[in-house]
């Protein structure tokens, strides 16, 4: 909490600049006859941590697997920095800047540290055609050692172990340090904090707070409105699919959110 | 399983479950000392280069027994070409390689043997009846094979069929298609001289002993030279010792191997062929990219999809692949018989599944090596040639190979539930 009105001004400033980073529009998903999201609209802009919040089933894992390309929108419009753009795979959305770190984790076992923060975009020194490239060990070693130093991890023993042999924090780690790796401009967070104990959640939120000093556009899915209203800056609550109102964290009580992710009547919707 | 302590499993449901109420903290779980990512043990050893040491060891225990039982003829030069014909032209581990890539992507290929005789079968009937020139026959019966593979990847990777039945289908189709294309014969004798020179070609001396020199000495360049890069970032490496014996355990064994070609005949065609293939398909696997996404899809599928690498053009890429070497399988046949046969040897397909498995390629995906695999074959090879010289039949051979096939499974599938729920 104490570190929200040291954060707070500057996606205020953000705000009155104009142009979110990322803004979707009108974004409609059906799963057969179920209606999942109905015409959501969603924003956030530079440097700033948006919590997107709502009970089982309001769609959050929907809109967040429509940004990140897995499952894409059946219509509605998205915008990166203003421009309009298309996002129908992971690979668009990746090239668009935008990483995502699932509740899953999205790591394969059988595979190292190293290869996992790389899969799918690993150094190479040689290219060749159609076999990617000859893989560039250690360089992609190197640096991954940097990046955990950089997030502060401490508790891994070797990079070369398959990451089967972590625990769920040091899973968690990994799967985060895997977007950092990538100079992303928007990092979507998929319950980021659970399954964490103490020590390893209050990492992963400072962690978001550096995330956003870097000027990054940060999403959070969160269970959790105590960790929540530790490190966001404007809330986005979705209820049955739909945008049941934006909230900045400063002029708001946790009440407040809560009433309208169950649709209580109290909740100030703007 | 037994082995792990109560704090692993604790470790370890907590990692499954993935349990929202988790109390305690990852920090004091490893000591400071252990924080210095670097530390080489005898784990690392066995987990790493050395990973086949006990199916390795294993082979060394059967050679032995075989040797002392059959009162030294198995350890013959004469003998060892034999058993090393037997797993190459047979071709128990070339099939083993496809098997084993197919494996890694978390799949399975019944269809293999099947379309090796198939190929093979096509190549000679082209040769033979249609007077297409060999290199024309043997590019024929090539592309037949990766047709086939197509198709296999095709019905598995986007019709999302499951690939035990593909293949199985796959396996009595072509079991027909090859009786069918050589009706009405049940041999068809392939008089070509280049077809039948394959097996018979015998490396000289001089390249025996040059070819794989050469390739060692590349060999060991590169470790020195990745082992100098890793020094200059400020990487942990790895104790020369380990180094000397990285490079000194394959050229030890390489020198004993030609030792023992040369003293009968020399480095026949076929295992300078199937070598290759194993070189190739090691060297992707192990250092290039798309290696790596075979890993990661049969470690997780979902997890590479997301990362952008193209599962389904990859599981395509590893069926025809797969079916690919099958082809190339069917003509070392084809030239060890001089003939092609329209019944397709039954065991063959179990061998090549069975080396791989033996030689520790995963049956669940994304685990296994390709050296595994020359171990596994070997394994099996053994048991088939050392069965045969001390005069016992097939019947016994097959319990043996069945026995040595359920061992090995059964150390997958506790290996797999080890790395599943704690690994350590």
């Amino acid at each position: 909490m104490a570190q929200n009105p040291a954060a707070s001004p500057m996606s205020q400033t953000a705000h009155s600049d104009g142009t979110p980073r990322l803004r979707l529009t009108g974004i409609n998903k059906s799963f057969g006859a179920v209606r999942a999201l109905t015409d959501v609209d969603f924003e956030v802009y530079p440097g700033e941590v948006v919590g997107l919040v709502g009970d089982n089933g309001a769609g959050k894992s929907t809109l967040i697997k429509v940004i990140a390309g897995v499952n894409p929108a059946d219509s509605g419009k998205i915008y990166m920095e203003g421009r309009e753009v298309s996002i129908s795979t992971p690979t668009d959305a990746t090239r668009l800047g935008i990483e995502t770190v699932y509740q899953d984790l999205a790591l394969a076992d059988n595979l190292d540290v190293v290869a996992n923060l790389y899969l799918g975009r690993e150094d190479v020194v040689q290219r060749i055609p159609s076999l990617g490239g000859v893989l560039d060990e250690t360089d992609m070693e190197r640096r991954t050692l940097d990046v955990l130093r950089q997030l502060e991890v401490r508790t891994i023993k070797s990079v070369r172990v398959p990451v089967a042999a972590l625990s769920g924090g040091q899973r968690q780690s990994i799967a985060v340090a895997k977007t950092i790796l990538r100079n992303p401009k928007v990092v979507l967070l998929d319950e980021p904090t659970a399954a964490l104990g103490v020590a390893q959640t209050r990492q992963v939120l400072n962690l978001i707070r550096r995330l956003r000093e870097r000027g990054l556009a940060v999403v959070v899915i969160s269970h959790n409105l105590a960790d929540v209203f530790e490190v966001v800056d404007r809330v986005i609550v979705l209820r049955l699919g739909r945008r049941a109102g934006s909230y900045d964290i400063r002029s708001t009580t946790p009440e407040q959110v809560i009433a309208a992710i169950t649709g209580a009547e109290f909740g100030r919707v703007d | 399983m037994n082995i792990e302590s109560p704090g692993d499993q604790e470790e370890r449901s907590q990692a499954v479950a993935g349990a929202t109420a988790a109390i305690v903290s990852d920090e004091p779980e490893v000591p400071e000392e252990a924080q210095k990512t670097g530390g080489w043990s005898l784990r690392d050893l066995v987990r790493g280069d050395l990973g086949q040491l006990p199916v390795f060891i294993g082979l060394v225990v059967i050679a032995s027994g075989f040797e002392i039982w059959t009162g030294g003829t198995f350890l013959s030069s004469e003998n060892l070409t034999n058993l090393a014909d037997q797993v190459v032209s047979v071709p128990v581990l070339g099939l083993g390689i496809a098997a084993a890539l197919v494996l890694l992507i978390g799949e399975i290929d019944l269809s293999l043997s099947a379309v090796a005789y198939f190929c093979g079968a096509v190549t000679g009937v082209l040769s033979v009846h249609h007077g297409w020139s060999a290199v024309q026959a043997m590019l024929a019966g090539i592309v037949v094979g990766m047709t086939i593979g197509l198709i296999n990847g095709v019905c598995v990777a986007v019709l999302r069929m499951p690939s035990f039945i593909v293949t199985l289908a796959g396996f009595i189709f072509y079991q027909g298609a090859l009786s069918h294309i050589l009706q009405p014969q049940t041999t068809l004798q392939i008089f070509d001289p280049t077809i039948a020179g394959i097996s018979n070609y015998v490396l000289p001396t001089y390249l025996g002993i040059l070819l794989p020199a050469v390739i060692l000495a590349v060999y060991a360049a590169g470790i020195l030279t990745e082992r100098a890069r890793r020094q200059q970032a400020g990487l942990p490496v790895q104790p020369l010792a380990q180094v000397a014996l990285q490079v000194g355990v394959p050229a030890v064994l390489v020198a004993v191997v030609i030792a023992v070609f040369d003293t009968y005949q020399g480095v026949p065609l076929p295992t300078v062929i199937t070598m290759a293939i194993i070189l190739i398909f090691w060297l992707i696997t192990t250092k290039t990219s798309f290696g790596r996404h075979i890993y990661a899809v049969g470690g997780n599928a979902e997890a590479a999809r997301r990362a952008g690498i193209n599962v389904v053009g990859l599981r395509i890429a590893i069926f025809t692949l797969a079916s690919t070497i099958a082809a190339v399988c069917g003509l070392l046949i084809d030239s060890r018989s001089v003939s092609a046969a329209a019944q397709v040897n039954q065991y063959l397909l179990l061998f090549a599944i069975a080396g791989a498995v033996i030689g520790g390629v995963s049956l669940f995906g994304g685990r296994g090596s390709m050296w595994g695999v020359v171990i596994g074959a070997l394994v099996v090879g053994t048991l088939y040639n050392g069965l045969a010289l001390l005069n016992v039949g097939p019947d016994v051979v097959l319990m043996a190979a069945g026995v040595v096939l359920l061992i090995a499974v059964l150390i997958d599938a506790v290996a797999r539930r080890r790395s599943v729920t704690g690994y350590r």
